[in-house]
């Protein structure tokens, strides 16, 4: 029993932050229709600018807690720009080509991130785990759990609801979802495409590199670190569908928990496992698990 | 089609590359074996692009390739180069085969998705298998040729050369005529509108699947032609970014012409060379803005740099619609 509770446990935890990385992917796929490679750089990106700001703190002698809320200030600001001039000043320049084109663009930029990072950061790991221990540790079920870890199951609920309540309460939302349905209505009922489009993107970039900065303090950061989390958060919108909410999260959810079984039960099957579960949700329901099927255009 | 090269034209084309190798130095002569062996992987993307579908997953044909031949050669000794690029494309077909007919239900961005994935899930099971040396892999010995083992690296180089041009050239002829033939336009009707194709009675379904055999039957080739340029194989050949690479050429070449794919290849090896020469630390960089110039300026690929005048004069009328979406398909 305490076996199965340690799976579960972290599995959500995986789940946790693997939700808010699918999230933005998600959000960005359903608004502009592309399949963001880059994501993961944006990922890779808050996890070393919230190292940076975390070792600034600290090593001013600040209380562990202000680098944590320095390191979200940072990279929230950071991110945000960063989403806004890539998409007016480059994705903008592809809009109306193929799927496939607007792809291989994000790859473009994926490629020349990977090398920024490194021109920057450089190529040796680099490590924030002052805010790790914030929380402490923490006894759940005769589990000892560190604190920071457990902390973020409720966050990633926090930030999944107040994505789901602005999206479907508030008029900006209700205006996005209406881009999402059908672009060219929208252009005619005068709403602002373009604007939607550059407040999405960078929205998205913003959720990835949050994630980034969530988990920072858990991991090293070292290159090759982007390459891993796209793979992941593919799988993940895959399973749940395109462009949906509630399916990233249980695309979260599902991957969290098979990894975390994998591991404890044979870990030699980790990434098997989970593109397995991708292969199979794809052969049965290739829109994936929470998207309806679209009439077939003739 | 009346426009493009004749078919003998091609052969002493691909003779006169061949030779070519004599005269060109030894760095010059690897970095071709791999254009050349990237060009045929490519190629299979062009092929399959032509039917609408974009490949993220051509590294497991590759791979499977690789490792098909790899362990013929170190279970058997068998390091004839010409045998090793049969078996690496039987391999990679034979997995086309059981993988194409089921994957050809899907199109757009499952399709490319679902290929991902499985090379994925080649990938995660490789890393784990400690029989095939985890994420380490293995080596190989050298290639030889018809019994005649070459001793001088120079010789060797050459040899590797030879053989990758005029497997790659043979299947650029081949790919240029499967283009032309009824075959081949039913592939570019079926990117039109598969629906249209079924009621007038092809099923497009087996279009798919086939060139999507053809296609990993090119990657298992290209497979056994990396290994035996490297004499070392390892799990990354089935990542997803060594495939992304590939696709990387396809569309810098566009699928309007078979040469380009070969320009492109080599464009790529060159920048690539280049950089990692002079810019070691962000070759990458170098990489991704060339591939953004590529997409911004020539939104049709290399091949339209020469196919366009000659499309514009002849069969404009005829493929109006195709050639106003060949650049954006691939």
């Amino acid at each position: 029993m305490n076996f199965f509770l340690t799976i579960v446990l972290d599995g959500l935890i995986q789940a946790s932050w693997l939700f808010i990385v699918a999230l933005g992917l998600t959000l960005v796929f359903g608004v502009l229709k592309i399949l963001n490679i880059a994501h993961g750089s944006f990922y890779a990106l808050g996890a070393y600018i919230a190292a940076s700001a975390v070792t600034m703190v600290a090593a001013r002698g600040f209380h562990p807690g202000i680098g944590f809320v320095a390191m979200l200030v940072a990279v929230a600001l950071i991110a945000s720009a960063v989403g806004l001039l890539l998409e007016r000043c480059l994705l903008k320049m592809f809009y109306g080509r193929d799927e496939v084109v607007l792809l291989l663009v994000t790859y473009a930029v994926f490629l020349i991130f990977e090398d920024l990072t490194k021109l920057i950061w450089g190529v040796n790991p680099i490590y924030a785990t002052q805010p790790y221990e914030l929380f402490g540790n923490l006894e759940f079920a005769g589990l000892y759990y560190v604190g920071y870890d457990l902390v973020l199951i409720p966050i990633s609920a926090l930030i999944g609801f107040a994505v789901w309540f602005g999206l479907n309460r508030t008029v900006i939302g209700k205006i996005v979802l209406a881009v999402i349905h059908n672009e060219e209505m929208s252009v005619s009922m005068g709403v602002r495409v373009n604007r939607v489009y550059a407040v999405a993107f960078a929205f998205g970039v913003l959720l990835a590199a949050l994630a980034g900065a969530l988990t920072a303090p858990k991991i090293s950061m070292q290159p090759g670190l982007s390459s891993d989390v796209i793979i992941l958060s593919f799988a993940i919108v895959v399973i749940g569908g395109l462009g949906s909410i509630e399916g990233a999260a249980v695309g979260a959810i599902l991957i969290g928990l098979a990894r975390a079984a994998s591991v404890h039960l044979m870990p030699e099957a980790e990434l098997f496992m989970i593109y397995f579960i991708m292969a199979a949700v794809l052969v049965f329901r290739p829109e994936g698990l929470f998207k309806r099927e679209m009439a077939r255009r003739i | 089609m009346k426009n493009g090269l004749h078919p003998l034209v091609m052969i002493a084309l691909v003779a006169g590359v061949t030779l070519l190798g004599r005269a060109l130095p030894t760095w010059t002569l690897s970095l071709a074996t791999i254009a050349a062996s990237n060009a045929l992987i490519a190629l299979g993307i062009v092929v399959l692009a032509r039917t609408g579908n974009v490949s993220f997953g051509q590294g497991l044909f590759f791979a499977a390739g690789g490792y098909g031949v790899a362990l013929i050669a170190n279970a058997w000794g068998l390091t004839d180069a010409v045998a090793q690029v049969i078996i690496g494309a039987a391999c990679g077909g034979l997995l086309g085969l059981i993988v194409g007919p089921f994957i050809a239900r899907y199109s757009g961005i499952f399709f490319g998705m679902l290929t991902l994935a499985l090379s994925m899930v080649f990938y995660g099971a490789l890393v784990k298998s400690t029989a095939l040396g985890g994420s380490d892999g293995f080596n190989v010995g050298r290639p030889t040729l018809l019994g005649l083992s070459f001793t001088d690296p120079r010789e060797a180089d050459f040899m590797l050369y030879a053989v990758s041009v005029i497997v790659t050239g043979f299947a650029g002829i081949g790919a240029t005529i499967l283009f032309r033939s009824e075959f081949g336009l039913a592939s570019l009707a079926v990117r039109e509108n598969n629906l249209r194709v079924e009621y007038l009675g092809i099923s497009a379904n087996r279009v798919i699947s086939i060139n999507f055999v053809i296609a990993a039957i090119f990657a298992g080739a290209s497979g056994a032609f990396a290994l035996m340029a490297q004499r070392h194989i390892d799990p990354q050949f089935a990542y997803w970014t060594t495939s992304g690479e590939f696709v990387f050429v396809a569309v810098l070449a566009g699928t309007q012409s078979v040469a380009a794919v070969f320009v492109a290849s080599m464009a790529l090896e060159l920048v690539r060379s280049f950089s990692s020469l002079y810019l070691p630390n962000t070759w990458q960089l170098v990489l991704g803005v060339f591939l953004l110039g590529v997409i911004l300026f020539l939104p049709r690929g290399i091949g339209s740099l020469w196919i366009r005048k000659r499309r514009k004069r002849s069969t404009i009328a005829a493929n109006a619609p195709i050639a106003a979406e060949t650049g954006a398909a691939s």
